[in-house]
C-alpha cells in the first residue's frame, strides 16, 4: 500500500466528517426555550406538554424513517402499545410508579417493534408500507375487542399514576409536573438519538438508505441493523406513548389509530425528516397552527394541511429545515452532508 | 336445519360477491396504475369518492337517470384525472415512495375538505331506480335485486377488461410495460401516453364503484380514509397489475368481510389484518402475481 499525501479537498472532507458531531453554537437554544415557555405560559403547559411528546414520536419515526429510509405508516402501533402498557398496569393497580413504567412502556414497544421488524423488513416497498399499516391496524381491532382488558372504544381513564419520585402530583389540571418530567425525558431520549446517528452504526444506516446494494456489498450486515434500528424506533415511540398516557391519565383507541400515524409523519415531513432538529421545528410548526386553525376552521385547516403536503412532496423535499438550508448556504462552502 | 344452512350460506355468499363487486371495480384502476407506474397512489379512494358525488348529484339535483349518471360520473373523473396526472403525478413517477404517500395523502386531505366545502359534511343518499328496489326471484331463493344487479354488472365488467386486457393492442401494451418498463420503452411503446391513458381510465372505473357502492359503503366526505386500507389490502393480495388478481381477490375479501361481520362482528376486521399479513409474508407479490 502506498501513502499518499491527503490532497485539500480530502483533509477537507475529512474534517467536515470528523466535526459533524461537535455541538453547534445554537443547540442548547430549543431546550432553552423550552425552559422558558415553562415560565412564561404556565396556563399553556398541558399544550406544551402534549408538543414535546409528540417531538419524542417524530424523533423515533425519524431514525426509522429519515435515517434507516423505512417507509411506514403504521408507527402509532408502537405509541400505543407503549401507552396501554402504562395504562393496563395502572388501571389494575399492577404498576403505577412512572419512571419504571416508562421503562416498561419501552420495552413493550421495542418487543413489539422487534417481533415485526423481524418479519417486515424482509418486505420492501407497497409491501412494507401494506404490512406496517396492517400491523396497526391489527393492535387497534385488537384493543378495541378486548374490552375486559383495554376499556375498548372508550379505552382506560382516571389511571393512578403515583407522583413522580413520591412527591411530585401529576395534576390534570396543571400540568406543571408533566411539562418537566416529559422535558426531561425527551432530553435524555435526544442525547441518546443524537449520539446513536453520528455513530458508525448511524452513519451505516445512512449508508443503507442511500444504496442498500452498495451496503450489502461492503459486507454490512443490513437487515439486522435495520431490525435493530427498527426496534430503537420503536422503543422510544413507545416512550413516547407511555408519556401521553402518565401525562393524561388515561389511555384510548386514539393513541393506535391511522390519524396518529399520519400526524407525526405529517410533522416529521414539515420540519424535515433526516435531519434531527427537523422533529422539533415540525411537531412546534404544526401543533401551534393545528391548535388555533383546526377548531376554529376545521375544513380550511384540513384543505391547507393537504395543500402544504402536496407542496412539500412536489417542491420543498426538505421541510421547513430544507428551505432554510438552501436560503443560508454559502456558495464558497461545500455542499453539507 | 341443513337447508335453513343451506340458504343462509346462499344468501351470505351473494350479499359478499355483491361487496366483492364493488371492491373489484374501484381498485382494478389502482392496481394496474400502480403496477404500471410503481406509484403509491393513496388518493385512489378520493376519486372514487368525488365520482361517486357526481353520479349521486347528477341523480338528486339534475334528475338523470342511474345509468347516464354513472356514465356522466366516469367521463368527468376520467377527465379530470388526465389534468391530475400530467400537471402533478408525472412529477412524482422517479420520487420516493415517501414523496408519493405525502403527496397523495395531501391530495386526499384537499378532496375531503373540497367536498365538504362544496357539497357538505352529510352523507349523500343514493336513490336507486324502482327496478333496482326490491326482491328477486331467483328460483331457489329470493334475493335484493341490486345485490343480484351488482354481480352481473362486475362479471361483464370483469369480462370486458379481461377481453380488453388480453385481446387489444393497447392491452398487450400495458402488460408489456408492467412486466418490464424499460424494455417495452425500447421497443418504442408511448409509455407517457399509455400512462396518462390508464390512469384516466381507472379513475373512471373508481368513480363508477363509488356510484354503484354508494348504496351500502355510504358517500360522506371521510369515503377516501375509511376505506383506504381495504382498497390497499385487494391490491396488495391481488398482486399489482393484475386484472383476474384483483377480481379474485375482491371477492374473497368481500364475501370474508360480510360474513365475518355478519357472523363475528367484534372479531372480523381482525382475522383480515391477520389474513393479509400471514399472505404477504408468505407471497410478498401478493396471491396472484408473479414474483419479481
Amino acid at each position: 500500500m502506498s501513502v499518499t499525501t491527503p490532497s485539500l479537498s480530502d483533509s477537507l472532507a475529512a474534517r467536515t466528517l470528523a466535526g459533524r458531531h461537535r455541538l453547534r453554537w445554537w443547540e442548547p437554544l430549543p431546550w432553552l426555550l423550552a425552559l422558558a415557555f415553562y415560565f412564561a405560559f404556565p396556563r399553556y403547559l398541558g399544550f406544551g406538554t402534549e408538543v414535546l411528546i409528540m417531538i419524542l414520536f417524530a424523533i423515533a419515526l425519524d431514525l426509522a424513517l429519515g435515517y434507516a429510509g423505512i417507509v411506514t405508516l403504521g408507527h402509532a402501533a408502537f405509541f400505543g402499545a407503549g401507552a396501554y402498557t402504562v395504562g393496563m398496569l395502572a388501571k389494575n393497580g399492577i404498576w403505577t410508579e412512572p419512571i419504571t413504567g416508562l421503562i416498561l412502556a419501552g420495552i413493550a414497544g421495542g418487543l413489539v417493534g422487534l417481533a415485526s421488524g423481524l418479519v417486515l423488513l424482509r418486505t420492501a416497498g407497497l409491501t412494507l408500507l401494506m404490512l406496517t399499516l396492517c400491523t396497526m391496524g391489527l393492535l387497534e381491532e385488537t384493543a378495541n375487542m378486548a374490552a375486559e382488558y383495554t376499556g375498548g372504544f372508550d379505552g382506560l381513564d382516571s389511571l393512578p399514576i403515583k407522583p413522580l419520585f413520591g412527591v411530585f402530583e401529576f395534576n390534570p389540571l396543571y400540568s406543571n409536573t408533566q411539562y418537566l418530567y416529559v422535558l426531561a425525558v425527551l432530553f435524555i431520549c435526544f442525547v441518546f438519538v443524537r449520539t446513536l446517528v453520528y455513530s458508525p452504526f448511524g452513519q451505516s444506516l445512512t449508508g443503507i438508505r442511500e444504496n442498500m446494494l452498495r451496503m450489502h456489498a461492503v459486507g454490512a450486515p443490513v437487515r439486522r441493523r435495520l431490525v435493530i434500528c427498527y426496534t430503537i424506533s420503536a422503543a422510544l415511540a413507545g416512550i413516547a406513548g407511555g408519556l401521553w398516557a402518565e401525562a393524561n391519565a388515561y389511555v384510548n383507541l386514539s393513541t393506535l389509530g391511522l390519524d396518529r400515524a399520519a400526524t407525526v409523519l405529517i410533522i416529521l415531513v414539515l420540519g424535515g425528516y433526516g435531519r434531527l432538529y427537523g422533529a422539533i421545528v415540525g411537531a412546534v410548526a404544526y401543533m401551534v397552527l393545528e391548535h388555533y386553525l383546526s377548531k376554529l376552521y376545521p375544513t380550511a385547516w384540513q384543505l391547507g394541511l393537504g395543500l402544504l403536503l402536496m407542496g412539500i412532496a412536489l417542491f420543498a423535499r426538505g421541510g421547513i429545515l430544507g428551505i432554510w438550508e438552501a436560503l443560508t448556504r454559502r456558495p464558497d462552502r461545500s455542499k453539507p452532508s | 336445519m341443513a337447508v335453513i344452512f343451506d340458504i343462509d350460506v346462499a344468501s351470505m355468499l351473494l350479499g359478499g360477491l355483491a361487496a366483492g363487486m364493488v371492491l373489484f371495480i374501484v381498485s382494478v384502476g389502482l392496481s394496474v396504475t400502480m403496477g404500471l407506474m410503481g406509484f403509491v397512489n393513496l388518493a385512489h379512494g378520493g376519486f372514487a369518492m368525488i365520482g361517486g358525488y357526481v353520479i349521486v348529484l347528477a341523480m338528486n339535483r339534475l334528475g338523470l337517470p342511474f345509468v347516464i349518471a354513472l356514465l356522466v360520473g366516469f367521463i368527468v373523473i376520467a377527465a379530470v384525472s388526465v389534468v391530475f396526472e400530467r400537471f402533478l403525478y408525472a412529477r412524482l413517477y422517479r420520487a420516493s415512495e415517501l414523496d408519493q404517500v405525502l403527496f397523495t395523502i395531501g391530495l386526499v386531505f384537499v378532496m375531503i375538505a373540497g367536498v365538504t366545502l362544496v357539497v357538505g359534511p352529510e352523507t349523500q343518499p343514493l336513490n336507486l331506480p324502482a327496478a333496482l328496489q326490491g326482491q328477486i326471484d331467483l328460483g331457489f331463493m329470493t334475493y335484493r335485486t341490486y345485490s343480484i344487479v351488482l354481480i352481473g354488472v362486475g362479471v361483464i365488467i370483469m369480462l370486458g377488461l379481461w377481453l380488453g386486457f388480453e385481446r387489444t393492442r393497447m392491452g398487450a401494451q400495458i402488460r408489456a410495460a408492467v412486466d418490464n418498463r424499460r424494455m417495452a420503452e425500447s421497443l418504442g411503446i408511448n409509455i407517457t401516453r399509455l400512462f396518462t391513458i390508464t390512469f384516466a381510465f381507472g379513475s373512471g372505473m373508481a368513480a363508477l364503484g363509488g356510484g354503484l357502492g354508494a348504496e351500502f359503503l355510504g358517500l360522506d366526505p371521510q369515503y377516501p380514509l375509511k376505506y383506504l386500507v381495504i382498497f390497499l389490502i385487494v391490491v396488495a393480495v391481488g398482486g399489482l397489475g393484475r386484472i383476474t388478481g384483483v377480481f379474485y381477490a375482491s371477492l374473497i375479501i368481500g364475501v370474508l368481510d360480510f360474513a365475518l361481520k355478519k357472523y363475528l362482528p367484534q372479531g372480523g376486521t381482525v382475522f383480515i389484518y391477520g389474513m393479509t399479513i400471514l399472505l404477504l409474508l408468505w407471497r410478498p407479490q401478493g396471491l396472484f402475481g408473479r414474483a419479481p
